[in-house]
Formats: structure tokens, sequence, C-alpha cells
């Protein structure tokens, strides 16, 4: 018992990346139409905004020490950030060890104006083009921004910590009377899959209850229409590019304490969220995020060590072969909705 | 007994009854044409007939044979060709190689793998597809992009493309639909001359009077997914029941 | 000639040529000149030139004539290799039969993943692929350990059994591939002054094997069966509606462009006798993917000059380093200096990719046949001057 539910918690947390990356994915494949092979290098992004953030809180300038020396018997330098010339010490370094949930503040802004640049600047001119160009140039563009990074950030996996009070673990297994230690859950983990079901709620609630989310589900079911009433709509869509795009770099903020970024991180979701968003079915936003949980589970139900030795290996191909069989049985997904995307 | 005898269709898309008990009987050799006012059930009928449709009940008999359950090239290879509302050419293929095509159909079945003959010694479908493109005058085009062409010649080139493999019933859907009246006139002839040449069984689905009347030799009429008669022209103009079914339509 | 028309038979002899003296025409630049780095005629590249020819001659098979954007193909260049390597356990080190059964294992496998995946089009046969040969990825990195040697690859072993060749040298060494005891890694090099030419055995059975795949895939170009292909690409309603079943075609494209990717890692295996599971990775198959559109999908020549161009540009592009660039713009002044190697650096070098990646996009937004459009464009611009050379042409074939 205390293994399936410490099984389910594992899986929640890269359940709640893929839920991510996948509704953001689906938001565009819904309302354009467009398959974005560079939606991965968005979450990427996301989590190269918290290591900018964190380096730029840890900017600093040299200060001689007077009461220290170095080895030598020279006064001692030593680095220290601008920030404590503007809080103090104490304050500053409150700052800088809450770096990650301040890069949310910065990632949304500057998420929406990527976005907004890629649809403007490239994704718009492919909506009449055949997919296979549309997956081709993203994929391009992906390769593109992951070597812009990898050039500025290098190419080692640079480790973004969590905030202080959040590192450690919190004993589940001792509020579900189980003998403590057995059910341990890093904080983080938890925090990361609160954050997302906030946005996920906050996306679902700003398409439900808005009339510019009303148009956009009303756009994604019929397009022309939309169009013939006289409602801009190829606006509404930048926004919703932008909207996406900030969606996958939150994911991608909040996920830097979990593993370190890398510059290929984002080919490494990607993969999985297409599976995800075909599994969940083409076009459906609830579709997407029940499958990006799902699969999640499976995928730790997958790795418990009985399981393995049934079924060696299984942990490695049980998304795939879930997507596989779902593919093959229901083309339109769990919750698909008939002729998206297919010819 | 008619080349195609479809009886007792019934058709329903949840609670719409797109046909209900359509019985039709396109006799060899003559030009069937099957008229009704809009969501008639015309195209639906139409579906049933290539394949992509499966009707509620009922039975289509091709040349004594079911059609139903076929896919869409297996029942051209029993020799049903269609031509749709709005061309279907391969548009990134030269116009002569659009005729090739269903001649290597006709020839070798739904698959053959001859990956290793050239195109270029070939030269038996080399000439049918010649003269099939000398008969609807678009010879000196063969080296076009089909893309390329002006919509009559690409409804020209879709007409070649079933034409060249001498089906036994010729489809049409709707083959002026949304054309000037230069251009009907012209289909209207060029679908004559065919019948005077070839003599090939046609089924023809319009919604223009104009060219129904002055091509076809049975009528039947549906409306509301219902065959209201089946007659020839003469009878169908003066009929009430047509005139009711189109009132505040086209004029009949 | 051969059943070529008179143009596609040119186009085979210049390929062939450029094979036959690629030892000298890729290093054109004398030992020890400033210039030698950018000589590409050693026996390493030039093989992969030829290899990875051959593989993107074989996904243009099922990409540039049907339009399906497969996702998976490294998987089947993967199984060649593994089959390669344990023939090379088993049998002999004769490379003949490893590369045999390397085309016999990639024709089944991508005869069981096409099946399956031909029953989706579009983005879903995109993601289908993709997903089999992830799976195989990493099934070979795991579970099926026992036949790819896992993380560490499949290498050959002292105590293999070869039952028809010798487990050792007389020296006590693994041996080494072969055809009939010509050693693939045996090479004659010619000394012309300054220039050294490497003539390399591993290399030219490579490319014989290189220019068959391009003769055939001519063949199939040509055939009414790459005619059918095209046709899938461009109507499949029209297809069904003039009596054709286009999965059978689909699926022999499918199956045929594996075969191709099979012996390409058949020969890779033949070249140095090893296998590893990241051959199979997608990033492998976007590599593929890559080589085809860059060069020219849907072209005959496209697929080959990407793949060359690709695999020179990983391993002679990427070698420049910031001291080199220096080197070049040494006569500029020197805050211009610094400024223009500062503005070139990102994409040379390691940051080669960046280039590749701009490159790709820009071909795929302006010249959707590739650098061969690009060539056919360039060279109509220049026929245009001379109007006398102008004839009608209305419907050149992709060359």
């Amino acid at each position: 018992m205390d293994q399936f539910i410490l099984q389910i918690l594992n899986g929640l947390d890269k359940g709640s990346a893929y839920a991510l990356i996948a509704l953001g994915l689906t938001l565009i494949f819904g309302t354009l139409g467009v398959v974005n092979f560079a939606h991965g290098a968005l979450f990427m992004l996301g989590a190269f905004v918290a290591v900018t953030v964190s380096r730029l809180l840890t900017l600093s300038h040299k200060v001689v020490d007077e009461t220290r020396t170095d080895f030598l018997g020279n006064p001692l330098q030593v680095d220290v950030p601008y920030i404590y010339d503007l809080f103090g010490q104490t304050t500053g370094d409150a700052i800088i060890d809450w770096a990650v949930p301040i890069s949310i503040v910065v990632a949304i802004p500057v998420m929406v104006l990527i976005g907004f640049a890629m649809e403007r600047g490239l994704i718009k001119h492919f909506y009449k083009r055949p997919h296979a160009d549309q997956i081709l140039v993203t994929f391009g563009l992906a390769i593109v921004i992951q070597e812009i990074v990898k050039y500025f950030y290098g190419a080692n996996p640079i480790p973004t910590p969590a905030p202080d009070a959040f590192i450690g673990s919190f004993d589940f297994g001792v509020i579900l009377g189980f003998d403590p230690n057995q059910i341990i859950y890093p904080y983080w983990r938890l925090v990361y899959f609160f954050f997302s079901v906030f946005i996920i709620g906050a996306v679902f609630a700003f398409l439900q209850f808005t009339t510019f989310g009303m148009v956009v589900r009303a756009g994604m079911a019929d397009r022309e229409t939309v169009g013939i009433l006289g409602i801009d709509i190829d606006k509404r869509f930048t926004v919703m590019f932008g909207i996406a795009a900030a969606v996958a770099g939150l994911a991608g903020v909040m996920y830097a304490p979990i593993n370190s970024p890398n510059y290929h991180m984002g080919m490494d979701f990607l993969v999985l969220s297409f599976v995800v968003v075909v599994v969940g079915g083409m076009g459906s936003l609830p579709g997407a995020v029940a499958a990006g949980f799902m699969l999640g589970v499976l995928e730790s139900f997958a790795s418990m060590s009985q399981v393995i030795d049934i079924l060696p290996g299984i942990n490695q191909i049980i998304i795939y072969l879930v997507a596989i069989i779902i593919l093959l049985t229901r083309p339109r997904g769990l919750m698909g909705r008939k002729g998206v995307m297919e010819e | 007994m008619g080349l195609l005898e479809v009886k007792g269709i019934n058709k329903r898309f949840g609670g719409l009854q797109a046909l209900g008990d359509v019985n039709l009987s396109v006799a060899e050799g003559s030009l069937h044409a099957i008229i009704g006012p809009n969501g008639a059930g015309k195209s639906t009928l139409l579906n049933v007939l290539v394949g992509k449709l499966i009707p509620d009940s009922g039975s289509v008999m091709f040349d004594g044979q079911s059609v139903l359950g076929r896919k869409p090239h297996e029942i051209n290879q029993m020799g049903i060709s269609r031509v749709f509302q709005t061309p279907e050419i391969f548009t990134d293929l030269t116009v002569f190689e659009n005729v090739m095509i269903p001649c290597f159909a006709k020839r070798d079945g739904a698959f053959r793998m001859h990956a290793i003959e050239s195109i270029f010694a070939e030269k038996g479908i080399q000439a049918q597809a010649d003269a099939i493109l000398a008969d609807v005058n678009m010879l000196e085009k063969k080296d076009m992009l089909a893309s390329s062409l002006s919509r009559g010649d690409k409804r020209r080139l879709e007409m070649a493309m079933c034409l060249v493999q001498d089906p036994k019933l010729l489809l049409l859907d709707e083959p002026t639909a949304g054309m000037a009246r230069a251009d009907t006139q012209n289909t209207i002839s060029l679908l004559k001359e065919i019948r005077e040449k070839r003599g090939i069984t046609m089924a023809i689905i319009e919604h223009d009077m104009n060219v129904v009347f002055s091509l076809a030799e049975r009528i039947t009429v549906l409306a509301q997914g219902m065959p209201l008669v089946e007659d020839t022209p003469d009878n169908i103009k003066g009929h009430p029941k047509v005139r009711e079914a189109y009132l505040g339509e086209a004029q009949v | 000639m051969l059943g070529l028309e008179k143009k596609d038979f040119r186009l085979l002899l210049i390929v062939i040529g450029l094979t036959l003296f690629a030892p000298f025409l890729l290093n054109p630049f004398p030992e020890g000149s400033e210039m030698a780095q950018f000589n590409a005629g050693y026996p390493d590249l030039m093989q992969r030139f030829v290899i990875f020819g051959i593989f993107a001659i074989g996904f243009n098979i099922l990409f540039g004539l049907t339009g399906y954007l497969s996702f998976g193909h490294a998987a089947f260049l993967g199984a060649g290799s593994y089959g390669a390597v344990w023939m090379f356990k088993l049998l002999s080190m004769n490379v003949l039969p490893a590369i045999a059964i390397s085309v016999v294992i990639a024709g089944l496998f991508s005869l069981l993943i096409g099946y399956i995946s031909l029953r989706r089009s579009g983005i879903y046969f995109s993601i289908l692929t993709l997903a089999f040969a992830q799976m195989s990825f990493a099934l070979a990195y795991s579970v099926l350990t026992p036949i790819t040697g896992g993380e560490t690859g499949l290498q050959l072993a002292l105590d293999d059994p070869r039952i028809f060749g010798a487990a050792q040298t007389a020296s006590g060494n693994i041996p080494v591939p072969a055809l009939f005891g010509l050693e693939m890694r045996s090479s004659y090099e010619l000394e012309l002054g300054s220039w050294l030419f490497t003539f390399n055995t591993g290399y030219y059975l490579a490319a014989l094997f290189m220019v068959l795949s391009f003769y055939i895939s001519i063949r199939i170009f040509r055939s009414p069966f790459g005619m059918m292909l095209r046709a899938i690409k461009s109507n499949q309603t029209r297809m069904s509606y003039t009596g054709l079943n286009s999965k059978p075609y689909t699926l022999a494209a499918f199956v045929i462009s594996g075969m191709y990717a099979g012996l390409a890692g058949g020969l890779m295996a033949s070249m140095d006798p090893l296998a590893g599971a990241e051959r199979m990775q997608w990033t492998a198959s976007g590599e593929v993917v890559l080589m085809t559109i860059l060069g020219g999908a849907g072209t005959l020549i496209g697929p080959v000059l990407g793949a060359g161009m690709i695999k020179y540009f990983e391993n002679i592009f990427s070698k420049i380093n910031e001291t080199i660039l220096h080197g070049w713009f040494a006569f500029l002044p020197d805050g211009l200096e610094n400024f223009v190697v500062a503005m070139i650096y990102p994409f040379i070098g390691k940051g080669w990719h960046l280039t590749l990646g701009l490159v790709f996009m820009m071909v795929v937004i302006f010249l959707p046949g590739g650098l061969v459009q690009g060539g056919q464009k360039i060279a109509a611009l220049v026929r245009r001057k001379k109007p006398e050379d102008a004839k009608p042409n209305a419907t050149e074939p992709a060359e």
C-alpha cells in the first residue's frame, strides 16, 4: 500500500511537467493548427530564465576584505553581490535563495514576448503549409534555440537549487498512519505539483470564463465561422501562442531545481510530450492534462522493482507502448475530437 | 436488370434520415441524372455508391456483384469511375503522368511492384495516354504541371483520367458546380461528345436543370432522402411533385 | 544506358566519377599547409560521406516521394549494425554476409514497424515512428543488453565463435573485417609532391554500394512505382478512386528505405566492428531528415549532397577554433579583427549546429527543393543571360 502511494506521488511531478508541456502544445495545435517541434525548446528556455535570474542576482563585484588574508598574506578579495549593496546582506541572501520563485515573475513577460516573436516572425507563415513543413521548420528552430543557449551557457547542466525552505522531504507516511520514512516526498516536487495544478486551472478558467477565451474556443472548434463573424481571430491566436509559450516556460522555470537545466532538456521532453498529446487526443485540452498525469504515474509504476522483475525494461518503454496501442485502437486518443490533424 | 441496381438503401446520421428506402436502376448505356434540392441526399447516395459510406440497410449491385463493404479502389477496379465536384487530380504531377496512372491501374490492378521498369519503356501505356489527351484536346499541354492548369482544363483532365480506364459506369458529382455559363456549355458538349463516341453509362448528380435536361435520358428526383419520382426528362418537367419539391428554388 | 535516360545516366556517371576520385577531390590542399585542415580525404570521413549518403538516399525514397515523414529511421540503421556485428561474432569476418544480414534484418524490422505505423498518416505517422524508434533505443539500451551490449555497445571479443574464421589472429588479436582477405582498414597512400592521397579499401567498398544504391534509386524514381509514390504524396483521394491501393505502395517504399538504412548500418559496422544503441536515438533519425531536406527532398542527388555537407561540417568545420579565426583575420586592424572573429565564431567551430539549424530553416522556408533547387535557380539565372540557350522546358524533372 505504501509503495502504491509512493509511486503515485513519484509519478505526479513528472506527470505535471508532461501535462504542462502537453497543454501548451495542445493550445497551439487546437488554435493554430500548427505542430510545434520547438515547444520543448520553450520549456528549456524557461529553465534558463531561472538560471539567468539567479546569475543576475549573484552578480558581484570585488571588495577587499581587510580582516582576512589569502595564503600569500595579501588582503583577501571577496565577491560581494550587488544585491547586498541594495538590500543589505540578510535580505540579499534571502532574495538569492528565492531566485527560482522570483524567476516566475520574470519568465512570464519574457516567454510571452518570445512566443509573440515566434508566432509573428515564423509560425504565422506556416499556417497554410503542410504539417510536414511545420514540423521541419520548428524542428530547425528548436536546434537554433538550443545552440544559442549552448553558446551562452555551455553544455553542462547548471544546478539551480530551490529555496532552502523547500529543501528536504515531507513525510507523507506519518500522516497516513504508516511508519516514518516509508513515504517521503521532496517538498519542491510537492510545490511543483501544486504549481502546475494552479497553472492548468488558470488556463482553463481563462478559456472558460473570459470573452477572449470563449472566442478562442469557438475558433478551435470552427475557425472559418468565427472568421466570418468578423472577429479578428488571428490576433487572438498570437496571444494564445504567447500564453502557450508562457505555460511551457513556467513549467521549465519550476523544473530547474528538479533537473539541472541543460541545453538539450527540451528535446528530451519534446518526444514524450508529443506522445502525451497523442494519447490525450490531438486538440483536447483536458485530454492532454489527463494523459500527462496518467502517463507520469504509469511510468512511475512501471519502474517498481516488482513490475520490472516480471517485465524487464517495461519502465523504459511503457509510455511509447501505451501511445502505440492508443493510436492504433483509438486513433483520436482518449478525448480527441473528430477531424483534428486528420488528412 | 440495370447495370447498377440500388435497392432499399437506408442511411441515418444520428437523428437525421439522410437516405430513406432509395431505389435506383441505371440501365446499361443510359445517362441517368439524380436531381434534388439541397440536402436531398444526393451526395450521401453517391458516397454509398463509391464505397465511402456504408448504408444501414439495402443493397447496391453493380454488374451482378455487390459493392457494399468494398473499398473505393476495389469499386473502381470493378469498373466505376468518379468525377468530383472540384476536380481531384495529381496536382504535383504532369498532365501526362496524370493520365498514365489510371492506365497502369487498369492494366496492373490495385498494386504492382513495378519498381525497376522504366516509365519510358511503357510504350503501350504512353500511347493510351496520348490518345486520351488528344481526345480531350490537351495533347499540347501534356508536359505541364497539373496544378498550373485552368479550372476548365483540370475538369477535362479529370474526365480524361476516368475515361482512359474505359469504365462501365461513370459517376459525375455536379460537374458544372460553380462554373461560368460558357464553361458549363463546354462541359455539356464534352459530355455529349463522350456519350456519342464511347457510349459509356453515366450517372450524374446535378443541380443545374439546364445541364440535366440537355443531357439526361432518365431522371430520378430525390427529396429529403426519399426518391420522389423516376421518369424521362419530358415527364419530369411538368411533374407536380417535382415542382413542389423545388418550390422557391430553381426554375423548373 | 543501363536502362536510364541520357540525363540520368550522365548524373550517374558524375556520381561515379566523384566517388572514384574523392581521395583527390577531397584533399586539394598540400600537407602541412594552413588549409590542410580543410582536407576531408581521410578514410574515416570519406567512409562516412558515402554511408550516410546511402542512408539519405533511402530516406528520400520514402519522404521525398511519398511525403511520409519518418522520425524513426535510425532504428533500422541501428538494427543493421547489430546484425552485422553478430555476423562477425558468429560467422566470419567477411563483410559480405554481414552486410547481407543487416539489409535483411532492417527489412524485416521496417516491415513490422511500417505495417503498424502506416495505418495512420500525417503527423500521427511521424509520432508513431518516433515512438517506435525511441522504444527500440530504450530496449537496446537496457533489456536487450545480451543482444545489443547495452550501454557499452556490441563489440567483438577474443572468445567469439566465428565458425568460418579464426577467433583470433596469429598474434592473438581480434581479426578485422575484410572482403575475402582484403582488410577494410587497409589503405594505399600516394604521395605527390607535398600532397598525400589515401585510397582506402573500406571506402571503395562503401562507395561501390553507394553507387549501386544511387543507381537503384534512379530506377525507382523513373519507374511506374516511383510515379505512384509521387501520386500518393499529391492526392490520396484520387489515388483510391483510380483503383489503386496506396497502402502496399507506401509500405513497399517504407521497407525499401528501411533496407537502405540497414545497408548503411551494416557498412558502418564493417568499417568499424561495433554497434551502439545511440545509433537508434531519435536525434539520429532527425539527422537523416536534415540531410535529405537540406540537399533536396524528392531530388535524386540532393540527399547525397546533404549527407556530404552535414558530415563535412560536423568533422571539418567544427574544428575551426578561435585561434584559427584570429589567424585568418590577422590582416585586419586589431579592434576590427576581434569584432569580426566575435561575430563569426558563434556560427562555426563548436557552434556549427547553429549554422546548420539556420540553414535548415532557410531551406524549409524558401527552398522546398533544398540546395539542389537553389543550384537550379542560380543556374537558371545564369542561363537567362544567354538567351540563345533558352528553350521551353516547362517541366524539368528534378535531378
